[in-house]
């Protein structure tokens, strides 16, 4: 039997918050790039599993509290 | 319930009180023939409005298809039904914004009927109070513009509810009527976009569950409230029952406001407005989309047939380029103006927009790399930004981009060598100085389309 986690974690930003500080993909370059003009581009959908933690980081990496976290029960 | 049993079950329909309907295969509902009638000439045309209850408004909404008016084609019943829930779960009062302000340069349907029938708008805006409880109306306009005169003439007229009902002057900028904008605006008086994350309906002006609909929206409300979904639905196509009020514009004989019946052809729409038979039109406003207009001159005007040929129905604004008409050129105008009319809050306003009006003008100049940036950039700022103003240029940079890599090939390849390009880009209003205002009614009834009225200068 597979077991599936219960919630799905995607990242959000609030593009009127955002000022580009770009800390957000130096903490998770893996999955958050940037625009030519420094804002983040996020990945689209649920995150892996394994990613959440480093995403919670990403988020409380950013300055202005722009990126956060939304969790969704399925 | 079924459409049927609310035609016929719902106390409050006119049928019941005595009063006539006018003819539904008539599609002069939202403008009567004389500008600004009385409350007493109002009522006398459309008789009293009835009593209802949120459950019924909305389910009466619903099985009328009512899509809303403003440009984004929201289900009106379903906004309701989620306001009428947050005024149950927070116990609060609900608060009804009728938008009146039109900020699409390229439309005047709003400015038309409120000035032909402002009762009828504001009939749709307490009705919606009545519904759901609220105990405050504003009536959004632009500042300076004739409606407010219009609306406080006819609110004058009535007499006092325990709702309070406003007249408030927005700045005359685009932007500044999105909904989020206005509520903010009303809160703040800061005229900028609050962004995708905030829910309006639950926490709106004044922190209460607030109702943005667009004046055409409530108009169309006052009707169904009035006469019911079987009237309603009398004619337009079984997807979008109803009539639009469609602004046509640009390079046509007789320019102006008429009603249709959902599922008119174009060509019936164009032809009346005396359109050139080809070339190229802009769909849907300033976030709209160019079609071939010998291309769609069989597509039905609805949401539905208009977005599967590749056009969009957006304000309900058609604005054709007369022959030779510059599709890049036009397009270039547009995007600057979008650029220049952000809030320059989120990056994908404040630096994507200026950089695709900048590839889209160089484009023009001959600038070939200038398409393979419009190719780069345009899917990085879609969806990005605090608002869909963003995603609005993108779509209309979008569509450019096919015209110039399909049929208008050989232009662009005009343009790409320095062959220079003959036309005026100059023939889709963008407001200012130009700005289009209502002209007097120009002709009569007809059957399928009536009421022209307005001139886009």
């Amino acid at each position: 039997m597979i077991t599936r986690s219960r919630t799905e974690v995607t990242l959000r930003v609030d593009p009127i918050a955002c000022r580009a500080h770009g800390l957000c993909a130096e903490e998770m370059p893996e999955a958050i790039n940037l625009d030519e003009w420094g804002y983040p581009i996020l990945p689209g959908g649920p995150l892996p599993p394994e990613l959440v933690r480093r995403a919670r980081a990403a988020a409380a990496a950013c300055p202005v509290l722009a990126l956060r976290l939304e969790q969704r029960r399925r | 319930m079924t459409a049927t049993e609310l035609a016929t079950g719902a106390p409050a329909l006119n049928s019941i009180i005595g009063h006539a309907m006018p003819d539904p295969y008539a599609t002069d509902r939202l403008l009567p023939n004389r500008r600004s009638p009385s409350l007493a000439d109002h009522v006398a045309r459309l008789g009293p409005m009835p009593r209802t209850t949120p459950a019924q408004l909305a389910g009466l909404l619903q099985a009328a298809g009512l899509l809303g008016r403003g440009g984004a084609g929201f289900p009106t019943g379903r906004k309701v039904s989620a306001v009428a829930a947050a005024v149950i779960s927070k116990r609060l009062p609900a608060v009804v914004v009728a938008n009146c302000c039109e900020g699409d340069p390229t439309s005047l349907k709003d400015r038309v009927l409120v000035e032909r029938s402002p009762h009828l708008v504001i009939d749709g805006a307490l009705h919606a109070a009545e519904a759901l409880g609220a105990d405050r109306v504003v009536l959004a306009v632009h500042d300076d513009s004739p409606a407010r005169f219009v609306l406080a003439a006819a609110l004058a007229e009535r007499p006092l509810t325990s709702c309070e009902v406003t007249v408030v002057e927005i700045p005359d900028r685009y932007i500044a009527s999105e909904a989020t904008a206005l509520v903010r605006y009303l809160n703040s008086g800061d005229a900028r976009p609050a962004g995708r994350l905030v829910p309006i309906w639950e926490t709106g002006v004044g922190g209460r569950p607030t109702l943005v609909d667009n004046a055409e929206t409530l108009a169309q409300l006052a009707l169904i409230a009035r006469f019911g979904p079987g009237w309603f639905g009398a004619v337009g196509t079984p997807a979008e029952p109803g009539t639009s009020l469609i602004t046509i514009g640009g390079a046509v004989q007789r320019p102006g406001v008429v009603e249709v019946a959902h599922g008119t052809p174009l060509a019936t729409v164009l032809g009346r407005a005396g359109a050139p038979s080809a070339g190229w039109a802009l769909l849907g406003g300033l976030a709209g989309r160019w079609v071939d207009l010998s291309a769609i001159a069989g597509v039905g005007f609805s949401t539905a047939e208009l977005a599967a040929a590749g056009g969009t129905r957006g304000v309900g604004s058609i604005i054709v380029l007369p022959p030779g008409g510059c599709v890049l050129g036009e397009t270039a105008r547009i995007l600057r103006y979008h650029a220049d009319a952000g809030a320059r809050q989120c990056g994908p306003c404040m630096f994507g927009l200026p950089a695709i009006a900048a590839d889209m003008t160089a484009l023009g100049s001959g600038d070939r790399g200038a398409l393979d940036r419009l190719r780069r950039r345009l899917p990085v700022i879609n969806g990005r930004g605090g608002c869909g103003h963003p995603d609005g240029a993108v779509a209309l940079a979008a569509s450019a981009l096919l015209v110039l890599s399909t049929r208008e090939n050989g232009h662009l390849h005009q343009h790409l060598t320095g062959g220079g390009c003959q036309a005026q880009p100059v023939v889709v209003p963008l407001g200012g100085a130009s700005a289009p205002r209502p002209g007097a009614p120009s002709r009569p009834a007809g059957s399928a389309i009536i009421n022209s009225t307005g001139r886009l200068s």
